[in-house]
């Protein structure tokens, strides 16, 4: 298996709308700022490529990835597109990493997009809302916030979770933001406007949920001689893993915990697991990743984590699956001040999805971009501000989130040797 | 944060039968973006399949799941064949008595579904099984939601006009 390095990067403004490009060249502004960022850099080293995109219903278009390998000017190289709902930006960044692992590539170019504001934000949530099982559950009034809300009912009844622990999550990615360019809604707001935020789906106001958004992005992965043949300060992508759940919540089994290595069974008596308040394709990816990379303790061995926040709630939820914490203290954690950018270990450095946008098909490669550059050293040069520069940071977690659960991806970078 | 008081709008456009167009066509970047707006509708057949049978329960005032004869592990929301062994399931009849797992007062709501709302959502649990049911109850004040509401019994009402959709069976509290 080859060594797998990342080289470069580049992502689009996220925006409510971008009416001015179609999804084509909106992926070409993410593709050209990550080929300035290399020095003399040649298309012609590319030899592969992975499309990202989550909705055609979005789009309205079928086979959109083509239209933008040939907008780049990459025919005929070969290509795919891959598809798992939140997640896809993630699951294509491994899909990228197996391509150079396997040899079959040296160097392939993931590209990621979404333009989500060609339709109104509540056919955004019907479309979004067809990933749940449209047998038994889009039907009983499908819509993800009030899943999520669901879900986070029950984290507060099994483990006193507080809305207030989870308004903690939302104000810190968005004061976060105000020092990244990128972001969609840079806001300093307090615990109370969040709570006082209109409802959406109890206990979830507007500010603990993420917003839609049209944006793309673009990461160039290699082997270890096609990268320092391109840069200097390549970053090794040194773990990769893959989770997955049932599709509809109500099927998740109620069960035994999966342990890591900092956890017993006897923390966990009369937890039945995971229910619906934990996910658990994100403890089996986070297993994978953290085996692979060679991490026992989490909090400990990591400098920083780019998560899935959608929600206020599955940050917290997040944590527990990923380790920093045992399950039941992602709510503590989450106000205890050591996620911040000084923390103990900052989550979210870049804002996450709450502040930055989800445009689905780039979200996970986005969070590989703004890893990358922590781990580069060069958040400064990127985002003309170097508040949000993690200092020395070694190694880095990012993680991508599907559905109610049903796909997690969690891939290790580190600094390159 | 202060609020932007706005005038109510709708997304409507106009009908535009022609633009104007520069005599230079260096000026031509300048004219974008024309944005228009399409119709997009279906009407999609959709087969319930296997799960049928689950859907002519309601009809009839029952509550179906299925059954492992292998494993015995029960699905509130039926499942042809069992996630555990692999096994084909048989149908059985459910209580029509269960508790809410969880809940959420849905405020807002996908298009389809934003003119119900307030609506409220809850996850059921029955002693006789082992996954859970999507469900909407009525009854309960959506202005009073309370994590007291969790555990709270309630029994299952059917619509006597059927849809055939999940939601010919909704749940009032029992008491
Ligand atoms: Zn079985």
């Amino acid at each position: 298996m080859s060594k797998v390095y990342m080289v470069s990067g580049g992502v689009s403004k996220f925006t409510k709308a971008r009416p001015d490009k179609t999804f084509q060249a909106v992926v070409k502004e993410a593709y050209d700022y990550m080929a300035a960022d290399l020095n003399g850099f040649d298309k012609s080293v590319i030899d592969n490529t992975v499309a990202s995109y989550f909705s055609d219903h979005f789009t309205r278009q079928l086979m959109a990835g083509i239209m933008v390998q040939d907008y780049l000017g990459l025919c005929p190289l070969a290509s795919r597109r891959i598809e798992a709902g939140g997640a896809t930006g993630g699951m294509c960044f491994q899909s990228a990493w197996e391509s150079v692992a396997s040899g079959r590539s040296k160097c392939t170019l993931a590209y990621g997009f979404e333009t989500m504001s060609h339709v109104n934000t509540w056919k955004g949530n019907e479309f979004i809302a067809l990933a749940s099982d449209v047998s038994f559950d889009y039907p009983v009034g499908g819509f993800y916030s009030g899943y999520y809300a669901m879900m986070v009912v029950r984290h507060m009844q099994e483990f006193g979770t507080t809305v207030e622990q989870m308004a903690a999550v939302s104000v810190k990615n968005h004061a976060n933001a105000l020092h990244n360019p990128y972001a969609q809604h840079q806001m300093e707001i307090t615990i109370e406007d969040v709570r006082n935020a209109p409802m959406v789906a109890w206990p979830l106001t507007r500010l603990d949920i993420c917003v839609m958004s049209d944006g793309a992005a673009c990461v160039l992965l290699c082997d270890e001689e096609t990268a320092f043949k391109l840069s200097d300060n390549p970053v090794l992508v040194s773990g990769v893993g893959c989770g997955t759940d049932a599709m509809r919540m109500a099927d998740r089994p109620h069960g035994d915990v999966m342990l890591l290595p900092h956890e017993s069974a006897a923390d966990y008596k009369d937890l039945k697991y995971p229910g619906i308040h934990s996910f658990r394709a994100g403890r089996a990816a986070s297993k994978k990743a953290y085996e692979m990379a060679g991490i026992e303790s989490p909090r400990e061995e990591l400098d920083f984590i780019e998560l899935h926040d959608a929600y206020t709630s599955s940050e917290i939820q997040t944590y527990e699956d990923m380790g920093l914490c045992k399950y039941g203290e992602g709510g503590p954690l989450a106000e205890s001040g050591a996620a911040a950018v000084d923390g103990e270990i900052p989550v979210n450095p870049s804002g996450g999805l709450l502040a930055c946008g989800h445009p689905v098909g780039a979200t996970g490669l986005m969070q590989a971009v703004f890893a990358f550059w922590q781990l580069q050293g060069t958040i400064g040069k990127h985002f003309g501000d170097d508040t949000l520069q993690i200092k020395n940071a070694k190694r880095g977690a990012i993680h991508s989130h599907a559905g109610t659960g049903t796909y997690v991806t969690v891939s290790i970078l580190e600094k390159g040797a | 944060m202060s609020k932007k008081i706005r005038l109510p709008e709708t997304d409507d456009g106009a009908i535009l039968f022609n633009v104007p167009f520069p005599a230079d066509t260096k000026d031509l970047k300048q004219m974008s973006p024309i944005v228009i707006k399409q119709n997009y509708s279906i009407d999609y057949i959709h087969s319930f399949g296997q799960d049928s049978p689950f859907f002519a329960g309601l009809a009839n005032g029952k509550l179906m799941g299925t059954r492992c004869n292998a494993c015995s592990y029960t699905y509130a929301t039926p499942k042809g064949h069992c996630m555990n062994c692999g096994n084909e399931t048989e149908w059985i009849e459910l209580p029509l008595q269960g508790r809410i797992h969880t809940f959420t007062v849905c405020e807002f709501g996908s298009e389809a579904f934003l003119k119900e709302t307030p609506f409220i959502l809850v996850l059921v649990e029955f002693d006789e099984a082992d996954t859970l049911f999507l469900s909407r109850i009525v009854g309960l004040d959506p202005t009073k939601a309370s994590l007291d509401w969790v555990g709270m019994k309630i029994k299952a009402q059917f619509k006597r006009n059927s849809k055939f959709k999940p939601t010919d069976v909704y749940f009032v509290p029992a008491d």
